[in-house]
């Protein structure tokens, strides 16, 4: 009996497949979205698909773009490039004008490879890659792209912001990332800017640490308390960064961690209230800031998608791609791609919490503002229900990190 | 003539897997459906990949967890030598792209086989597990060769062509994905008949006796490896040539894992069993995972439903219709297959709804996704769906029960006949 | 001496957590030959059942009912399961255990979210033992380190004192002999089998807060468990144990030593500069690739002495 149920979930697949495959009118604007949805990373890709459905919901309610609205549509990419382009693939059949991607560097270079020569060689189905998270320099540097927009700060800036959010009492500290292509370009830039603008801070120690294969990081608390540092800045993301965090609070090393991602969903129920005062991170965004400036329009906002699911709003600055979407689109007047990458490039937008930010022309990255958010108690909203929550310890406007770039953009005619 | 009455089902395939593309074509806009394109290349690389590993598991009986680390180091190989043509160092024409990777994959299946081959059995399969992620952890550590995070990408269109094409659609490539797989699984069944690859059946089946003989097994496993290694490499040129780009997850753990189940669920016995494997294997990975969340309880579920009841795989299903098929009473089966199937039909949706309304309720819902069927959007805080599904998967097993009485009845006096007729083997 | 103290009572811990774990696997291994790639679920599995009773009942119910849980789980798994497989072959066996991890990890992510949980160690045992050159030493460590303790005591009284233990150990050295004498040996592979599972699960209990409470937790452990059991041998306990603790500090002391190839070349007096070739590989210290080292080690001694570190037979 088994080759005919075979047989008929293929059959039904199939049919599934010519379904989808049949071009719908475009009622709404349609916006591919790629990240791992299943498998042991599942968690960041619908932490993000929450986040943004609320968003663009919100959008809507405002009246979308030209009067469509927005539509997410989620392809499922396993963390595997290979799976990224097929959804790419998916997505300019259905003549879809963008696609977006969060998470991994890797997937990024490949998705802009392969945008740039999609775009090339169908000139009438072209697509545009916007980028909501993946960090290394290279991507608006040595191979950026016409088609490629990046709305997060890139690794070299957020080391930037890191460094500046250093307080005076730090003279030492100890450096651990991973090894890959992001860990060491924070290596490189967080000592690169250390000389620049605190060049009375000493590097005690610097590791590279082989990518989520080490389960006890005890013995490199050992490593940086004889040290004598006072400080360890990481940034390191998932196992990597909430293993090193647990093994330091419980030695009671007398540390305080300076992190690129401990704010993303896990973080804090990982770091848990040993954590208090001592971990620090660098983000867009985090709920406490609207309070803290008293805007009250934003804390709505953020506390609209807390309400709804129960869960933090760490990534309210997906907010600002979606404006961005909105207000090229309707200065495009069209649903061209080209069009809508032309008039995107070189816009300057005033963020819902108020602060500006620009897209960059010369390289499509985006420059705003960062916080630095310090884990401890007693602030307005909490963090996953420990308890504790993210205050903002150092703002960093968007005109301080406004860092050079080395892109030569090659624009297609219009 | 002849030849054609013994090679027609390759004929016949070719023209289905050239034709089946048009299917999806866009006749509006004038292009084929990229989606469908880069599926069926897919296929067809990892179609390769698969036939490579059954080499070592089938014929020889080895057990690898690393076979990813030859198809990767084929594809770098390959991805290197592509950027060498476009920098104008070295010429090449593009259609011997995946030969460079094969050599590539050859020349790693050597080296890393002199290591691995010195054992079999379970040894055998912890060393290439170890080696796999001794590998894939330096293809992330290392730029020079692996070009780190970012993979080395390259660009197809390189002016090199022997038929003067330019493979810029997916549509040529595609072509070139068959006309590759073709040759490369023609060479691979062409390898089970040489001396070698006999004895690399006897190695695996009585590996002292082989030894006795006068064999040296260890030199037949490490041959049987290098060239398996060659048309892993193979596969891996002609993924460069698709995707453009070779990342560190061509070498990973999930890339051999793949290639293991392809093979098993398509079965390891008959030469053809991988590629069928492999067809289901990349339907569920890349088509069905965009219908549902829950893909991998879906795969869990298939290999443990195959594993207990089809060991033999899809191929050994097929296989053991031959000897009924032989005495022409193929045609009695009908009946009790279309009994049995709303049986299946019933339990396959009774399940499948039971397991997307727990997804959903759990993880979808909070995605903001609606669970609908035909446009009509289900209410899963209702108990009325969940019923329903719980209802249509309990009537489809007992269905089933009852239907598989009668055809094991009717299966057991055909073949029984069979054995009468002295056709069963 | 500060660095070494602190490290050798690390990579102590880190070892015997990892000798819960492989203990199940290597009594499952040897005596069934079945590649368990579900060990690690149900590694995950205890520890997500330790989170939801010691939310409810408390932290020392958990130790008992969690670990008992999955062994029910494993018992479970091996008869209705295994067992029909197990006529089908070794990859049969193993590609069943792998379709089972596939769909413990999703029902998991669908039970319990796909977040970590807050499993906290309890408080009881929240406490610096001892401070050591101005480290703590947290008590939950030292807790860690007596469970795996008894437990190995507890094992290897069983296996060497009761009738039973003989018979399983008679197993997993001579499996057919054993079954000649007229011994029930199904029974015993169901109850090795969820014995295994519940050792497994045990190692969770204790170790899920030790480190984070996540899905992805199976996924990482895996490899490591393996490497642990096939390097300590098939069929000896003992070999697993140093091989588990030997695991554990070599990863521990590889972090302390900031030395490369290029560095042991430089005494020889051959310097190593960017111009070298494979520079990249030769200037790797020794830190950036500490946990790797079990898996070149498990290589390595595959391939010179197939039986592992003290196995009985070939691997």
């Amino acid at each position: 009996m088994q080759p005919r149920k075979g047989l008929s979930a293929l059959l039904g697949f199939v049919l599934a497949l010519a379904a989808g495959g049949t071009a719908w009118a475009q009622q709404t604007i349609k916006i591919a979205y790629t990240d791992p949805l299943s498998g042991p990373f599942a968690q960041v890709g619908d932490a993000n698909l929450k986040q943004m459905q609320y968003i663009i919901d919100f959008i809507n309610a405002k009246g979308g773009a030209l009067g469509k609205k927005f539509e997410l549509v989620p392809f499922d990419n396993k963390s595997q490039p290979s799976d990224a382009l097929i959804a790419l693939k998916s997505a300019t059949d259905q003549n879809m004008p963008f696609i977006m991607q969060c998470s991994g560097s890797n997937i990024a270079a490949a998705l802009i490879e392969a945008v740039n020569k999609h775009n090339d060689r169908n000139p009438d189905n072209r697509i545009i890659y916007l980028n909501c998270g993946a960090v290394a320099p290279e991507l608006t540097n040595e191979q950026c792209s016409f088609w490629h927009f990046r709305f997060d700060l890139h690794a070299a800036m957020k080391a930037e912001v890191m460094v500046r959010a250093l307080p005076k009492d730090i003279t030492k500290v100890y450096l651990i990332n991973q090894d890959y292509l992001f860990g060491q370009s924070v290596q490189r830039e967080v000592k690169n800017y250390l000389t620049k603008l605190r060049p009375d801070v000493q590097v005690v120690g610097d590791e590279l640490i082989p990518l989520g294969k080490i389960k006890d990081f005890s013995p490199y608390i050992t490593k940086i308390k004889a040290s004598g540092a006072q400080a360890l800045l990481t940034g390191n993301w998932g196992p990597d960064m909430n293993l090193l965090i647990k093994a330091g609070v419980d030695a009671g090393a007398d540390l305080r961690y300076y992190t690129f991602y401990a704010h993303l969903a896990g973080g804090p129920t990982a770091i848990g209230a040993g954590g208090d005062n001592r971990v620090l991170a660098v983000m867009p965004f985090n709920e406490n800031v609207a309070p803290e400036i008293g805007n009250a329009e934003a804390e709505a906002f953020a506390r609209g998608f807390r309400e709804k699911h129960k869960f933090d709003f760490s990534s309210a600055g997906f907010r600002t791609i979606f404006e961005y979407l909105q207000a090229a689109i309707n200065k495009a007047g069209s649903l061209d791609p080209t069009k809508i990458a032309y008039a995107m490039e070189g816009l300057s937008h005033k963020d819902f919490l108020g602060f500006d930010s620009t897209m960059r022309k010369d390289d499509h990255q985006i420059v705003s503002v960062y916080f630095v958010g310090v884990f401890k108690k007693g602030v307005k909203y909490d963090a996953e229900g420990t308890g504790l929550g993210w205050g903002t310890a150092a703002t960093v406007l968007a005109k301080d990190i406004d860092q050079p770039n080395s892109c030569k953009m090659k624009r297609p005619k219009m | 003539m002849s030849a054609f009455r013994r090679h027609w089902i390759w004929l016949l395939a070719l023209a289905v897997l050239l034709a089946f593309p048009f299917l999806f074509y866009d006749w509006t806009k004038g292009r084929h459906s990229g989606f469908v394109l880069t599926l069926m290349s897919e296929i067809g690389v990892m179609a390769i990949f698969a036939l490579s590993y059954n080499m070592l598991m089938g014929q020889a009986g080895l057990l690898s967890f690393g076979h990813a680390v030859l198809f990767g180091l084929g594809a770098y190989c390959a991805a290197h030598v592509v950027n060498l043509v476009k920098a104008g160092t070295i010429w090449l024409p593009t259609e011997l792209v995946p030969l460079a990777g094969g050599l590539g994959g050859m020349f790693f299946g050597y080296v890393l086989g002199w290591l691995v081959t010195k054992q079999r059995a379970t040894a055998f399969a912890m060393i290439t597990m170890g080696l796999g992620e001794l590998v894939s952890a330096a293809a992330l550590m290392f730029m020079g060769f692996f070009g780190g995070e970012g993979g080395i990408s390259i660009d197809r269109v390189m002016d090199t062509s022997l038929l003067g094409v330019a493979y810029t659609s997916p549509w040529q490539v595609y072509c070139l994905v068959l006309a590759w797989a073709f040759i490369a699984a023609a060479l691979m069944q062409l390898q089970t008949q040489t001396p070698l690859g006999r004895i690399a059946n006897a190695t695996r089946d009585n590996f002292e006796r082989a030894q006795f003989v006068g064999y040296d097994p260890r030199m037949v496993r490490l041959l049987q490896f290098t060239l398996s290694g060659f048309f892993a490499g193979v596969g891996g040129g002609l993924y460069v040539l698709i995707y453009e780009i070779v990342t560190f997850d061509t070498v990973s753990a999930a890339k051999s894992a793949n290639a293991l189940l392809a093979v098993y669920i398509g079965g390891a016995g008959g030469f053809f069993g991988p590629i069928l494997g492999t067809i289901v294997v990349v339907l569920l990975q890349s088509g069905v995972s965009l219908l549902s969340n829950a893909w991998l309880l879906y795969v869990g579920v298939l290999f443990i439903v195959m594993v207990m009841y089809a060991p033999g795989g899809l191929i050994g299903l097929i296989f053991m219709h031959a000897p009924i098929w032989r005495i022409g009473r193929l045609r009695e089966l009908t009946v009790p297959y279309l009994k049995a199937l709303p049986a299946a039909l019933l339990i396959l949706a009774g399940f499948v709804m039971l397991v997307e309304l727990a997804s959903f309720t759990t993880i979808g819902a909070a995605q903001g996704k609606k669970l609908a069927i035909a446009g009509a959007v289900i209410d899963t805080g209702s108990p009325l769906p969940w019923l329903v599904a719980a209802g249509a998967l309990g009537l489809g097993i007992l269905w089933m029960r009852f239907a598989a009485r009668g055809f094991r009845a009717r299966w057991d006096a055909l073949i029984e006949d069979a054995r009468r007729q002295g056709v069963m083997s | 001496m500060e660095v070494f103290v602190v490290s050798l009572l690390n990579g102590l811990v880190y070892g015997m957590l990892l000798f819960m774990l492989a203990s199940g696997l290597t009594l499952i291994l040897s005596m069934m030959g079945v590649l368990n790639f579900a060990h690690a679920s149900a590694y995950m599995l205890g520890a997500y059942f330790a989170f939801t009773i010691s939310q409810h009942i408390g932290f020392w119910p958990a130790l008992v009912i969690a670990p008992l849980l999955c062994g029910l789980i494993g018992a479970a798994i091996e008869m209705w399961g295994l067992r029909r497989v197990h006529r089908n072959g070794h990859v049969a066996e193993l590609l069943f255990t792998f379709g089972l991890a596939l769909i413990i990890e999703k029902v998991v992510q669908m039970t319990w979210g796909l977040l970590p949980v807050p499993y906290r160690i309890p408080e009881l045992l929240d406490f610096p033992l001892f401070t050591i050159y101005g480290t703590h030493f947290p008590a939950y460590r030292a807790f860690m380190l007596l469970v795996s303790a008894l437990m190995f005591g507890a094992i290897w009284l069983g296996l060497t004192r009761t009738r039973i233990g003989l018979i399983i150990q008679a197993a997993l050295t001579h499996p057919e002999m054993a079954s000649a004498l007229g011994h029930n040996v199904p029974r015993i592979f169901t109850l090795v089998f969820a014995a295994g599972t519940a050792l497994a699960g045990l190692a969770g209990v204790i170790g899920g807060n030790y480190q984070v409470t996540e899905p992805a937790m199976a996924f990482t452990m895996g490899p490591i468990v393996f490497v642990v059991v096939v390097f300590g041998g098939l069929g000896s306990l003992t070999g697993c144990f140093i091989a588990s603790i030997l695991m554990g500090l070599i990863q521990t002391f590889a972090v302390v030593f900031d030395v490369s190839l290029a560095d042991l070349l430089a005494r020889f007096g051959f310097v190593v500069t960017k111009e070298t070739p494979f520079a990249e590989v030769l200037t790797v210290t020794l830190p950036r690739i500490g946990a790797l080292l079990p898996f070149l080690m498990m290589v390595l001694i595959l391939v010179f002495r197939p039986r592992g570190l003290m196995g009985t037979r070939d691997t």
